[in-house]
């Protein structure tokens, strides 16, 4: 069965780390970074949990300074 | 499969719309203004129109829009946005004009301009922002504040004796014979995100169409004018806002 893998690319220095795109992730994804801060200081998003990506773009959707690139292959 | 297999230019399927560009914007973190502005970047784009497209920026947290989008805007006085747009639309009709206002912006000071061009059947489009508060002077009551909400000058609550009740413009705007489409959208889910683009979209197209005034209101947050997290104002907002800001369309002609 053709499965569908994701990944996503988040713009570090542009996240805020609202945690909305963590909100909206279904897998559980996405994740703040518990002590790593950008330059402005702030928790940026990351992907905690790589492999269960499905590249559905929730989180790009919500995410309110566009810092979020989904990549998506499908895998046979 | 690895996830540097998975990031290559070919697999992208979303990523920052073009006409964004990489100044940071100033908005608080979570703040519904940034997705809204991604949508129209998005739909101006992708309709082909961002070469004729002119945004009126107004007075509020939205001041600066004009940093961010790279199409051409002219920033209004405190409320004259619609009044502004009409002059553009009609000296340049084949021009897409659309005003970005928020609530103290179109449902306080610029009420007058918003209802004579909605009701004249201007050829722009309105994107109002209805956070129910005044958020870039520091949080006070605007007129969409709910019964009962806390505000920097309703520190007790809303009352209906001293302030009035809520008003809900957009509901006005829906019963003038000038406006072809007024909804109410809201950016707090990715469905919800989806159902705005497609709003914004057809108020746009409405505009080039030449139809008439469209009205798209997006309920939002302010998660720091309401003294909250991001996450915890998008519940706040369906549970509370909704109740007096149904989402969904008013009128489509």
């Amino acid at each position: 069965m053709a499965k569908i893998r994701g990944a996503v690319v988040v713009n570090e220095e542009r996240c805020k780390g609202c945690s909305l795109c963590v909100v909206a992730c279904p897998t559980h994804t996405l994740a703040l970074q518990p002590k790593e801060v950008n330059d402005r200081g702030y928790h940026y998003a990351y992907m905690a949990d790589a492999p269960s990506c499905i590249g559905c773009a929730s989180c790009a959707l919500v995410c309110p300074d566009a810092c979020i690139e989904v990549y998506k292959v499908r895998v046979d | 499969m690895d996830v540097n297999d998975i990031i290559k230019p070919e697999n992208k399927v979303y990523g920052k719309p073009v006409l964004m560009n990489d100044n940071n914007m100033h908005y608080c973190p979570g703040c519904s203004h940034g997705v809204v502005h991604k949508l129209v970047a998005e739909l101006l784009d992708e309709m082909g129109v961002a070469e004729k497209a002119v945004g009126i920026a107004p007075v509020g947290c939205a001041v600066f829009a004009y940093n961010y989008l790279d199409i051409d805007w002219v920033e209004a006085a405190h409320g004259r946005a619609p009044a502004l747009a009409t002059a553009i639309s009609r000296l340049y009709p084949e021009n897409l004009v659309f005003t970005y206002q928020g609530d103290g912006d179109l449902a306080a000071i610029g009420t007058c301009e918003t209802i004579h061009a909605a009701n004249r059947g201007e050829n722009i489009t309105i994107i109002f922002i209805n956070n129910a508060i005044y958020g870039m002077t520091g949080g006070q009551m605007a007129p969409t504040t709910l019964i009962g909400m806390k505000t920097a000058t309703t520190p007790y609550g809303r009352r209906v004796d001293l302030n009035g009740y809520p008003l809900a413009i957009t509901d006005l705007l829906a019963r003038l014979d000038g406006t072809c489409y007024v909804t109410r959208q809201s950016v707090h889910t990715p469905a919800a995100v989806r159902k705005a683009k497609a709003a914004i979209k057809k108020a746009f197209q409405n505009s080039l169409d030449k139809k008439g005034t469209s009205i798209v209101e997006i309920v939002s947050t302010c998660n720091s004018g309401w003294k909250m997290s991001p996450a915890a104002a998008n519940d706040w907002m369906a549970e509370h806002m909704f109740e007096k800001y149904p989402l969904g369309d008013l009128k489509n002609v």
